[in-house]
């Protein structure tokens, strides 16, 4: 048995009185690759969130490496789902992917600037958007720009990595090729994703978690078909009981 | 120009234009780019409540106005890191509760009171000394803090909620930042005016925003374009016999049309490079 990476246990959150999310008991491996799946409002960003301690929980647990949020830094590489904002922001798509590298608690260290930009330069070449380095972020293309972010997430060698519908504005080639990268990197990393592709998800997750308030957790599958089976059961409300094809709460 | 500078008020016009635009350059970037125009707008208005509270007190009337520009700019930093989606509203209010406060205070003091004008349009032409050394204390103070946590405001104003990930204290950071915008609005503002602080906040990291590719680039450029924005205002001002700050507001603006103008000039002839590599038809 390996060393669970996260650990939720009995976990809420809730806003305005209403719980978004309920009773939640998630255990994260090494080198798991876990797909969220969930209507919209499920809670799914907020699941996310909490994990990355942006937010704290109003009950239960979450522990990360057994830490608490927020004082793990480097473990965690975060892919944000929106990629439109602050477009006129003075920085090329190098210096944004550069700032994944940066960490405030090591300020007075001297840190090597040419070691950073090489990695910097080889994790966008595996992206495929290595041309882009010395262009303003402002000139990029919103799927060029989703793998500057997936590139700012990847260079500080995380040993988790979180994705919030990372693949949304990439366009059918780019996602195939990102996901095979994903399968690449999950031989090292753990990878925790939301997504609403369930194709791709059926044929890359290792295991995936429905969520809708509550979260069902369908462990590791066989084949793709075993995961299409489980949607299938998902939407008749029997194997899986948070009905994520209902919507209803 | 030369011939001005044998005066001293002229002098020290031209120093306290310099430390201004050095000052408004580096924090008017950090303005720019974390889209604070407003707050800093409401935070030196409301600072007017604070100089009608230090006369109506008989405190010392930099005191009333920093502290009360540094609280009211701290609530509305609270307000705008709990609700983001209404803040330019709350600041709205506290600038013009602020402003509202202070004339009632100035109305309520017995005695002679400074009046609005000179508050808005300052009067650089007669910067006393004191200042202009209080000036180059609080440049290097600034500088200095801007320079320990460039790294940390480069990444949070790039992407707030990543910078938390990366463990960057942004409530912290953010409620400095803003700390450092009004202290700063305040003390510019006793020496050039309310109108060109907000100029000078404005005007040159806009235009120095397009053509540069880095925050620290954009810093340079908006400093330098401030300072011939200052000159060319105080050359016009002593030349023509115009009112100086109004002067350099101008000729900032001149320069923002310009920048304007060049933009239209930069894309009609990418175009036309563009299509002749494609081969035009």
């Amino acid at each position: 048995m390996t060393v669970p990476i996260v650990e939720i246990s009995d976990m809420c959150y809730s806003c305005n009185g209403q719980d978004i999310l309920h009773n939640i008991n998630l255990t994260l491996h090494e080198r798991d690759f876990v797909a969220i799946i969930g209507p919209n409002g499920g809670g799914k960003t907020t699941l996310l969130k909490l994990i990355l301690g942006i937010l704290t929980p109003t009950r239960g647990t979450i522990r990360i490496n057994s830490l608490e949020p927020c004082s793990h830094v480097t473990y965690i590489g975060y892919v944000p789902q929106n990629v439109n904002h602050n477009l006129s922001f003075p920085a090329t798509a190098l210096d944004i992917v550069l700032m994944g590298k940066y960490e405030p608690s090591r300020r007075f260290q001297r840190t090597n600037a040419k070691q950073n930009r090489r990695e910097a330069l080889a994790v966008m070449e595996k992206l495929g958007i290595e041309d882009c380095a010395g262009c303003k972020i402002a000139t990029l293309s919103g799927g060029q720009r989703q793998r500057v972010l997936i590139a700012r997430a990847l260079v500080s060698r995380p040993q988790l990595l979180v994705l919030d519908e990372a693949t949304a504005s990439i366009d059918t080639k780019g996602q195939s090729d990102f996901y095979n990268l994903l399968k690449e990197l999950n031989k090292e990393l753990t990878i925790l994703m939301v997504s609403h592709d369930l194709i791709m998800v059926a044929s890359y997750a290792k295991s995936i978690a429905c969520l809708n308030r509550r979260l069902h957790y369908h462990q590791s599958f066989e084949s793709s078909a075993a995961v299409l089976e489980a949607f299938h059961s998902c939407s008749v409300d029997e194997m899986c009981p948070v009905g994520i094809t209902g919507g209803n709460r | 120009m030369i011939e001005a500078l044998q005066f001293e008020f002229m002098r020290n016009a031209l120093m306290a234009g310099l430390l201004a635009s050095v000052v408004c350059g580096v924090i008017g970037t950090l303005i720019v780019i974390n889209r604070l125009v407003f707050l800093s707008g409401g935070v030196a208005h409301s600072a007017y409540g604070g100089i009608g509270l230090a006369f109506y007190f008989g405190w010392p009337y930099m005191v009333g106005a920093t502290l009360f520009a540094f609280a009211s700019a701290m609530i509305m930093a609270a307000v705008a890191l709990k609700s983001k989606q209404r803040a330019d509203t709350i600041v709205g209010v506290m600038w013009a509760m602020g402003m509202a406060t202070g004339i009632l205070l100035l109305d309520m003091t017995p005695g002679y009171n400074v009046d609005l004008m000179s508050y808005l349009f300052g009067s650089i032409l007669s910067v006393p000394r004191e200042e202009l050394i209080a000036m180059a204390v609080l440049t290097m103070v600034i500088l200095a803090l801007i320079g320990y946590y460039y790294k940390d405001l480069l990444v949070m104003s790039y992407d707030e909620e990543f910078a938390r990930v990366r463990g960057i204290p942004v409530k912290a950071l953010y409620f400095m930042l803003i700390g450092t915008v009004a202290v700063t609005v305040v003390i510019v503002v006793q020496v050039v005016g309310l109108i060109l602080v907000i100029a000078l906040l404005t005007i040159p990291p806009y235009i120095a925003e397009k053509y540069t590719k880095s925050l620290l680039q954009m810093m340079l450029v908006s400093t330098v374009l401030g300072m011939i924005f200052i000159c060319g205002g105080l050359w016009a001002s002593y030349v023509h016999d115009l009112t100086s700050g109004a002067a350099v507001i101008l000729v900032a603006g001149i320069g923002f049309s310009l920048s304007l103008l060049l933009d239209r000039i930069i894309s009609i002839y990418q175009r036309q490079l563009w299509l002749k590599s494609h081969g035009s038809n």
